[in-house]
């Protein structure tokens, strides 16, 4: 076996794989830039070696200080993770020439499916099924038409060097398909710098299952299931899940053999991945193969018990594959969530900065937590803005979703925004534990983005209940300050309302063995807990349902989140609750009267001074933020009223730049 | 005899009406509560021990005999908040618009001298439209009165203002000389001259708001400490900051049981200060990891940010803690922050409330706008509060600690009794760039050589180690042990015994 073995990544991905090779008993060498120096997955690693500056263009993506890497370690291989070099042949190349073994597939496999057209003509070569299409280059707009009637509208327009949605156009008739051609090609031309574009089937309310395949060198290949990842947001993957609810025996096994003879035609090694789109029929087609390991194979790893990482070090050894087809056993079920460091209550707006608390869930057989960072680490935006992918394992997919809620429950991230409540309230969603995804799931359940406020709560009194036990703990503590006048002391009442937005829950709370009961709106919660002030966590049970709800204190204001919804609460006495009804309701100042910072940053520019009258689309100021420059515009024809800050200055989220008349 | 208890009934729902219905629900439309409400939520249920509410004014000019209403448009009396006596008056502005009248004064005064001869806390809650014009110069001489009050009282007990209303022309000089004072966002302002006579004399045109209001005070003048949402928030806030607080000078702040243990470790804090010593972090991460339940209640929040004060406990018992923001003008020390820190090291220090002193600091602010308005004076205002402090002093240096201002941060010159620093310290005259320039001078010019000397400067003094060589810092501890190094000393100080000279007073620079 290997001695030692560099990792060619970061983050989450090279923590794990140096997690392989530790009980491997392989040494382990990282590798990290400027902005990683204190990074996990240095501090995890035995060696660690810079690599250049934070951006990746000048550091995980040099092949040149990789091998150098290698060679002043003595590393003899190379786990490439994913991203960065994963899927560079050159790199391939490089290392071959420098001696060092690449942990993945060969130079000629990365190549052959690389390139989207030539991947589809050997996919078909092969007998896998492809979209009804065009792979030929398409001509010009009339061409295109001609094309679009043999494979029957709608039909997408895609260019060939594409990804990411660029050049991409779907067309449902003839006039469309003329305009969309020459707009995909010019798109596709600005973005990649290649106009080819072709055409295919558009597949109605697809999803996405993908088949994993390993591959030795002894010409022996396997699959090992499926992954579905249906539930993205434009394009990133966001929940995955093994095996795919959409499935049947049949078709599992169909979609494998596929995979496994696509893999066989590239002389395929190591871990790669087939993805298909299917509708909701089961019908499945080829789309494209990754070369490499995706991020949500532990969804996989869950139901076979197979080490992929592992795996994939052994076959680059020279090994052979430990298990044949029939030893694949899919067992139980297995959930991803990837959480993000985004705001989902701001159109899921990047956040970086630190992690200034940041408490995983416990793992165990059942949650698989993995991560890059820790409390008061750094989210810099220089890379992939994922916190941590949350794995969870049940028998059955109700039990593996149960287990994902209580584990996004439990995961407590403060001093960023992200997208935790957001993942949870998916979860909640009736279609979703239906398992009736589709790609277009998000885009469909949430047309209006997302707030805390739409998330049902199955039984709100439970966070009411909660609240309120919670600040009864803090009364009754209040009561024993010292220096009270003897015998006049304290006495905490029972009766307490919890005043949310413009609602008044009244309640009563009386003490009982390890908790409070708490009655409301006629029913009786009792609430036993061993939580203690100052933690985050309220860990209960409610009627010997167990929650666990995460709790923030401002002020004289609590708020608490759980499954995705969110409370935020005032529990004051009767009295001050009547008190409160006379309260006016301030209406907050109209802010489209202003042009407001979208991110803390500095105002390196304005473009505009008081009384300019702007038309829309013109700029009207520079915010430089994390050293880019993002201009802001005006959305409307305005009249600027006032400059409210002066160039240079630094500015906070949402703060008033300029108001306009 | 029953004659005597129908005729009390009648006067005490008499003055329990204030000013009537009408003007009660005047008040309500306004979303400010009465003068009695606000009492009732301030005070623990059922606590409250009213006085004089039969005293009635004595004014017979302009027809005031034939307007009497009983308590004179002023509440008073005394209370408990968990179950801790303080006194209160609170102002009726259903009353005379709140004005105050000698009888007004009166009532206030009587209280004010209980509260000292007692020592317990005074809180009044202002909602005034000024001096009873009709009593002339009567009026005058009440809000005299309660000046001399508050500032015999000043040091002795606490006193906190509420303004919940109006509070305008000399009113506006009693909660100025209290030591917290509050006000409710929209509906108080206080000023000296209102937008009319502001309009007449400079010909400016502003708003009440914008001349006085909560906003203004707590960001603009640092006249106010805290601005708050309503009435409710106001007093629900102020009970829970009337349970940091010691009852007067002569008792300890009050202790309540945690269970949040003083050796927590917080880890990350080994992270929180950046490699790159121009990069900016938050300070209060740092106080919020320290703090028992990272509970944090901060005073001028939105005033000198450049410094942040305000209070916490350690093991259950109220500390004073004052930082330098390095996210805010990189923490230097400029007039205003001087003054907010100065103030509040001599509240802390005069109600035997300890210090936690938390240093990043360039410098002082530099430049013509600092001197001209004399950061030499203001500066030395903090100079002289912490080196006059008698109370237990723990300072902890994060990571700059240059020139004056590290003697002016509660030193260990200034009788700082423990004095920690982290290995990220930087204890020096100034930071390596500015003193090599000034030390190798002709080298200017020569980016290699300053490049060189820079790094040889930083070398040897970019470190807490010369300070600790000279017993100017007690130990360097590791950031995340700062909470468990911190309790620990406080807990050795708790019998700190450590008096000034006698005098009449100290002259600090005003």
């Amino acid at each position: 076996m290997f001695k030692k073995i560099l990792i060619a990544n970061r983050g989450e991905i090279a923590c794990r794989i140096i997690r392989t090779c530790r009980r491997m008993g392989i040494a382990t060498v990282a590798v990290y830039s400027d902005a990683d120096r204190n990074s996990l997955h240095v501090r995890l690693a035995d060696e660690a070696v810079h690599i250049g500056p934070a951006p990746s263009a000048q550091s995980y993506l040099l092949a040149d200080r990789i091998v150098e890497a290698c060679r002043k370690t003595g590393a003899e291989a190379v786990h490439p993770g994913f991203g960065f070099l994963s899927e560079r042949p050159a790199f391939c190349e490089a290392l071959e020439k420098a001696g060092i073994v690449f942990i993945g597939p060969g130079v000629h496999a990365i190549n052959s499916m690389g390139d989207k057209i030539a991947s589809k003509l050997l996919a078909q070569k092969s007998g896998v099924t492809t979209i009804p299409g065009y792979n030929g280059v398409i001509e010009g707009p009339d061409h295109a038409v001609k094309i679009a009637r043999e494979i029957g509208y709608p039909v997408m327009l895609k260019a060939s060097a594409g990804g990411g949605g660029k050049g991409m156009r779907v067309v449902h008739d003839d006039a469309q398909c003329r305009d969309g051609f020459t707009r995909a090609s010019n798109e596709a031309v600005a973005a990649f710098g290649d106009r080819r574009v072709f055409a295919e089937k558009f597949i109605v309310d697809p999803r996405h299952v993908e088949i994993q395949v390993l591959a030795d060198r002894h010409g022996n290949v396997i699959y090992l299931g499926e992954r579905e990842c249906s539930i993205q947001r434009r394009h990133q993957k966001v929940l995955e899940e093994a095996p795919s609810p959409l499935l049947d025996e049949k078709t599992r096994k169909a979609m494998g053999e596929q995979a496994v003879a696509l893999a066989k035609a590239v002389d395929y090694v190591s871990a790669g991945t087939v993805e298909f789109v299917t509708d909701q029929q089961r019908n499945f087609y080829f789309l494209e193969m990754n070369t490499r390991l995706q991020v949500e194979h532990p969804v996989t790893e869950m139901v076979t018990g197979v080490d992929l990482v592992e795996l994939m070090i052994r076959v680059a050894h020279g090994e052979k594959l430990p298990l044949k087809q029939k030893d694949v056993k899919l067992n139980g079920w297995a959930m991803e969530a990837r959480v993000y460091a985004e705001d989902p209550y701001r159109n899921f707006l990047p956040s970086t900065g630190r992690l200034v608390r940041c408490r995983p869930p416990e793992t165990s057989d059942n949650v698989r937590v993995d991560t890059g960072i820790d409390e008061g680490s750094e989210v810099s935006m220089y890379y992939d803005p994922m916190i941590a992918k949350v794995v969870t394992w049940g028998e059955t997919r109700t039990q593996a979703i149960d287990r994902m809620q209580d584990a996004l429950d439990a995961y407590y991230i403060r001093g960023l925004s992200h997208n935790i409540s957001f993942l949870n309230a998916v979860l909640s969603k009736e279609r979703f534990r239906a398992g009736r995804l589709s790609t277009g799931f998000i885009a469909e359940e949430y047309p209006e983005g997302f707030s805390a406020a739409d998330v049902p709560q199955e039984d709100p009194g439970i966070l009411v209940s909660i609240a309120a036990s919670v600040h009864r703990r803090f009364m009754d503590r209040a009561a024993q300050l010292s220096g009270q006048l003897p015998s006049h002391e304290r006495v905490v009442g029972t009766d307490f309302v919890v005043i949310a937005g413009q609602i008044h829950h009244a309640v009563s709370v009386t003490p009982i063995d390890g908790g409070y009961a708490v009655g409301h709106a006629g029913r009786r919660y009792e609430v036993i807990t061993d939580w203690q002030m100052g933690q985050p966590l309220v860990r209960a049970t409610v009627n010997v349902q167990p929650v666990c709800v995460q709790l923030d204190r401002s002020g004289v204001r609590y708020r608490l989140s759980h499954r995705g919804a969110l409370l935020d609460a005032l529990v004051v006495t009767p009295r001050a609750a009547e008190a409160q009804r006379l309260m006016l309701e301030k209406v907050p100042p109209d802010l489209s009267k202003f042009l407001l910072s979208p991110m803390p940053g500095l105002l390196k520019r304005l473009a505009v001074k008081a009384g300019d009258k702007i038309k829309a689309g013109e700029e009207l100021a520079v915010v430089e933020a994390m050293k880019m420059e993002n201009s802001l515009r005006a959305t409307d024809d305005v009249k600027v009223a006032r400059v409210l800050v002066t160039e240079g200055q630094s500015l906070a989220v949402d703060q008033p730049i300029l108001s306009f008349e | 005899m029953q004659d005597i208890i129908r005729q009390l009934e009648e006067k005490r729902s008499q003055a329990k009406l204030g000013g009537g219905e009408k003007r009660i629900a005047a008040q309500h439309a306004k979303g400010k509560l009465t003068a009695r409400e606000r009492i009732a939520l301030l005070l623990d249920e059922g606590s409250f021990e009213e006085w004089d509410m039969f005293v009635e004014h004595r004014c017979t000019d302009f027809r005031m005999e034939e307007q009497k209403v009983p308590g004179d448009g002023v509440v008073t009396g005394y209370g408990t908040i968990n179950g801790r006596l303080v006194f209160v008056f609170s102002q009726d502005f259903t009353v005379f618009g709140g004005s105050l009248s000698e009888s007004h004064a009166k009532k206030i005064c009587k209280i004010m001298e209980q509260a000292m001869k007692v020592g317990a806390p005074l809180i009044g809650l202002n909602d005034s439209g000024g001096a009873r014009i009709q009593e002339g110069v009567s009026s005058l001489g009440g809000y005299a009165d309660v000046f001399q009050l508050n500032v015999l009282a000043s040091g002795v007990i606490p006193q906190i203002s509420l303004i919940m209303g109006p509070c305008a022309g000399g009113a506006v000089y009693s909660p100025a000389m209290t030591d917290f004072t509050f006000m409710v966002k929209d509906s108080s302002y206080m000023f000296v001259t209102g937008p009319d006579v502001v309009k007449t004399v400079t010909h400016e045109e502003v708003s009440a708001e914008e001349l006085g209001g909560a906003v203004t005070h707590t960001s603009k003048s640092g006249v106010a400490d805290l601005a708050l949402e309503n009435d409710v928030e106001m007093l629900l806030s102020t009970r829970r900051f009337f349970n940091f607080l010691p009852a007067s000078n002569r008792e300890k702040p009050p202790v309540w049981p945690t269970m949040d243990a003083p050796q927590r470790i917080e880890d990350s804090l080994d992270t929180l200060v950046p490699d790159d010593p121009a990069r900016p972090y938050d300070i209060k991460e740092l106080i919020l990891k320290i703090a028992d339940e990272g509970d944090f209640f901060e005073i001028q929040p939105d005033y000198a940010k450049n410094i942040v004060v305000g209070f916490m406990r350690l093991e259950g018992s109220t500390i004073g803690v004052v930082a330098n923001q390095p996210m805010v003008l990189a923490g230097c020390l400029d007039i205003n922050s001087s003054i907010k820190g100065a103030r509040f090291v001599r509240f802390c220090d005069a109600f035997n409330i300890p210090l936690l002193t938390i240093e990043d600091v360039p410098g002082f602010m530099p430049g013509t706008s600092q001197e001209y308005g004399g950061i030499i004076k203001h500066g030395a205002k903090l100079l002289y509060a912490f080196a006059e402090a008698t109370v237990p002093k723990v300072t902890v240096i994060t990571r700059k600690a240059y020139g004056g201002a590290y003697d002016v941060m509660a030193s260990k010159h200034l009788r700082g009794d423990v004095n920690f620093a982290w290995p990220s310290a930087e204890i020096a005259v100034m930071g390596p760039r500015g003193a090599v320039e000034i030390i190798f001078r002709k080298d200017i010019g020569k980016p290699a050589a300053i490049a060189a000397r820079t790094e040889e400067y930083r070398r040897k003094f970019a470190n807490p180690f010369i300070a600790g060589a000279r017993g100017f810092i007690d130990d360097v501890i590791m950031p995340r042990d700062t909470r468990t190094r911190v309790c620990r000393s406080f807990a050795m100080l708790r019998n700190k015994d450590l008096k000034n000279p006698w005098r009449k007073h100290g002259n600090i620079p005003l």
